[in-house]
């Protein structure tokens, strides 16, 4: 039998995959795409870790900024874990071959981002996570790990919250089929893809596998808190890196004047350039002072972006900005061995997790350190896990049951009203009232809408029919994903009457440590969502 | 007032005409509107919307674009890659044609430790930046006549670690790409003018020439081309 299936072909998913093979154990890594169309690829500025390299730094300086930008939400131990851990992590990319760039004394160069102390993002120009991306899975094809693209996550296969392995979707024949394995990694990704249009997120960023662990009895938490990236280009939405700012790029009105200290984390920064737009303002990054040298060098893909999908040269103009979601703090409840609360023999990793290291509001640099530490710390575990409960359950309950759902999906939905169209219309409510700036009212609102949208799901539907190579069909099974999520999404926003890093209610505009200092955690029990609010771990 | 444009959809060798309003820019935005109000069985593959993730690269009037990163014009014809299954549409099987990147062996062979400065990352910043989108394969004519042709991605992968001073034996990658590699690319450029990252593979596969020239080898087709004059015109 399989030791590890890993679902989720990004950056946490190969490296714990590569960590998982170097153990000796059995691994297969299934994704619903090509491992490098994933997510990660799309991760510009760079990976922190308190080198030193350029300016003095310090494991504490790393420990106490993510801390600070957590709001108190996060597990210290975990922080702590993963500073430490981050040099380390580092030495490990470099060996596999990651092109970082350099400092003119040979050693990994080190980039300002929002919220750090110190310059501590390690970088390859503006294209970091993609060159982490292509080097690990350089190593993947290397050490001969098996990859099973195009296979969508339908549901986790349970027994008494043991988890045996899943449900699949095999995109290109249309078959139904499962895979077991003694333990399964969750690497799915995260969810702020809902907000449709709106998002500096692939089409993909549906949080299916966070969807798979609410369905299967298992906990999910802090789903409220989604981090909106202060620059994306105004008609597109497509994501400029911090770096830019980091480099010394200023943001300004439609004064020409600078408002804000651009360098804040993340929060700050989107709800100052939030508050300019309710006052009617336009808000512009300009990165003209910076020379087309410097630039063309630190920045390319940034300037290519601005000229196509902003038709601005970024060299001579004002590059006009929103600030759109861009990360999912929230998402499948972990404990510190990573394993998801809830179920056994089951682990999560990378954004789809919360594994309380980003609290509140994540640091710039931090992402793809994630994935990369906590991916070959899950990696390292699982091969411990699979020596540990098994059970000959060869029940296809599961399989059946999904059989059956999609079959109904060609034969009996009638494809009365068009999802993409509600999709659409939802991204930009979750925007307008789920976003920067919330609202009880408004929240409420949507929700009531997005629970009339669920239960009229049934007179929607696919109206592609062919079996296989289905697009319309993952679509389909996306946009309900991210209808549950979104639930949750809306509720935790609701219930939290506080405002803390991305989470931010004008009618409570503090914190609260009293009743908030809490994290909310949602679950499925007798088909009814349930929701608690447990004390940070101290 | 909102005009459509009318453009052309190669669907499993039928062509199909669709309208589409001119705002949608991109081609991507185009089929995405296409998909989710005309014809929702429209087949084609996308993920990050900003060029960077390989996915959605499809020929236009031939020649090979990321539907993402082009603006669409009026009677485009819009194809699926070549040289790859097509499975529905403009959606490709990829999976056969990263087999070559495991032919080529495009990795460290044998890390050592290595001074690495600014020039040295520089050596090989651009073929880093290949996002595995395929268009170079497509637009390869070698393929035509040899499937097994490594083809231009895989090629520059190899090139690419070989001139990382990490690598410890170059000479390993020199000997997997020997046959079905270097010597079989007839340098026409056609890779290098569609690589929406501007990376050079005709010039990687040049330098990787040059490299193997190093280890003893030479280029096959001249030898067949020696009939015991010696060579050397």
């Amino acid at each position: 039998m399989l030791d590890i299936l890993i679902i989720g072909s990004g950056g946490a998913g190969l490296s714990s995959a590569l960590t998982a093979k170097e153990s000796g154990a059995t691994v297969l890594v299934v994704g619903k795409s090509y491992p490098t169309a994933s997510q990660t690829s799309m991760a510009q500025g760079g990976i922190n870790a308190s080198l030193g390299n350029v300016t003095p730094d310090s494991t504490q300086a790393h420990i106490d900024d993510t801390i600070k930008s957590a709001h108190q939400l996060c597990d210290k131990s975990m922080v702590k874990k993963l500073c430490e851990d981050a040099p380390k992590s580092i030495t490990w990319l470099e060996k596999l071959g990651v092109p970082f760039d350099r400092t003119p004394n040979n050693q990994v160069a080190q980039r300002q981002l929002g919220g750090a102390s110190s310059k501590r993002a390690c970088y390859a120009q503006d294209y970091t996570g993609l060159k982490i991306l292509h080097t690990l899975y350089d190593n993947a094809l290397k050490e001969g790990i098996e990859m099973i693209e195009e296979h969508f996550l339908l549901n986790l296969i349970t027994e008494d919250q043991l988890v045996l392995g899943a449900t699949f979707l095999d995109i290109i024949s249309g078959e139904i089929k499962e895979i077991r394995a003694k333990t399964t990694i969750i690497a799915t990704g995260g969810y702020a893809g809902l907000y449709k249009g709106f998002t500096t997120n692939s089409e993909g960023a549906t949080g299916d596998g966070i969807a798979s662990v609410l369905r299967a009895g298992g906990k999910i938490s802090d789903m409220e808190f989604v981090q909106f990236h202060p620059t994306a280009l105004k008609s597109s939405s497509t994501l400029i890196s911090e770096s830019a700012r980091g480099e010394g790029g200023y943001l300004v009105n439609s004064k020409n004047e600078r408002f804000v200290d651009e360098l804040l984390p993340r929060d700050v920064v989107a709800r100052a350039i939030s508050l300019q737009v309710a006052n009617g303002e336009e808000v512009f990054l300009d990165l003209r002072h910076l020379g087309e040298e410097k630039l063309l060098h630190l920045m390319p893909q940034e300037v290519r972006l601005c000229r196509l999908y902003e038709n601005v040269d970024p060299i001579k103009e004002l590059v006009p900005i929103k600030p759109v979601a861009h990360y999912s703090m929230g998402g499948i409840d972990v404990n510190r061995k990573l394993e998801v609360t809830g179920l056994k023999n089951c682990y999560a990793i990378g954004e789809c997790s919360n594994a309380k290291i980003h609290g509140a509001n994540r640091l710039g640099g931090n992402s793809l350190l994630e994935i990369i530490s906590m991916g070959r710390e899950a990696g390292r575990n699982a091969v411990r896990c699979t020596s540990s409960q098994q059970t000959n359950n060869s029940d296809t309950q599961q399989l059946q049951q999904d059989q059956a759902y999609i079959e109904s999906l060609f034969e009996e939905y009638p494809w009365e009203r068009n999802f993409y169209q509600i999709q659409y219309e939802l991204g930009h409510k979750f925007y307008k009232y789920a976003g920067i700036v919330r609202d009880n009212t408004q929240l409420n609102n949507l929700l009531n809408e997005l629970r009339v949208i669920k239960a009229d799901l049934d007179n929607m539907g696919i109206g592609d029919k062919n079996r296989t190579n289905n697009t319309n069909l993952v679509e389909f099974l996306q946009f309900q994903n991210s209808l549950e999520i979104g639930e949750v999404l809306l509720d935790s926003a609701l219930v939290r009457d506080e405002s803390r890093g991305a989470h931010y209610k004008e009618a409570f505009p503090n914190k609260d440590d009293k009743l908030y200092k809490v994290n909310s955690l949602y679950w499925i029990e007798d088909e009814v969502l349930q929701n608690k609010l447990v004390k940070v771990v101290e | 007032m909102q005009r459509d444009l009318r453009i052309a959809i190669n669907r499993d060798g039928k062509i199909e005409y669709f309208g589409v309003p001119e705002e949608k820019t991109t081609l991507l935005n185009a089929l995405y509107y296409i998909k989710n109000n005309s014809d929702n069985s429209l087949t084609f593959s996308s993920s990050c919307r900003s060029g960077v993730c390989g996915t959605c690269a499809v020929r236009v009037n031939g020649k090979e674009v990321l539907a993402c990163s082009y603006n669409f014009k009026e009677d485009d014809r819009i194809e699926p890659l070549a040289y790859h299954e097509v499975q529905r549409d403009l959606k490709v099987n990829k999976q056969k044609v990263r087999e070559t990147l495991k032919k080529s062996t495009a990795w460290l062979q044998s890390h050592q430790e290595a001074i690495i400065g600014e020039k040295e990352v520089q050596l090989t910043e651009k073929q880093s930046e290949c996002i595995l989108c395929d268009s170079c394969y497509s637009s390869c004519p070698v393929l035509e006549v040899n499937p097994d042709f490594m083809g231009p991605f895989a090629l520059t992968r190899a090139y690419r670690y070989s001139a990382d001073p990490r690598e410890g034996d170059i000479k390993a990658t020199i000997d997997t790409i020997q046959t079905n590699g270097i010597w079989d690319c007839t340098l026409c450029g056609n890779c290098t003018e569609v690589c929406p990252q501007g990376i050079d593979p005709k010039m990687d596969i040049t330098l990787l020439r040059s490299i193997a020239s190093q280890f003893g080898y030479s280029d096959p087709n001249f030898q067949a081309m020696d009939f015991g004059f010696g060579g050397g015109f």
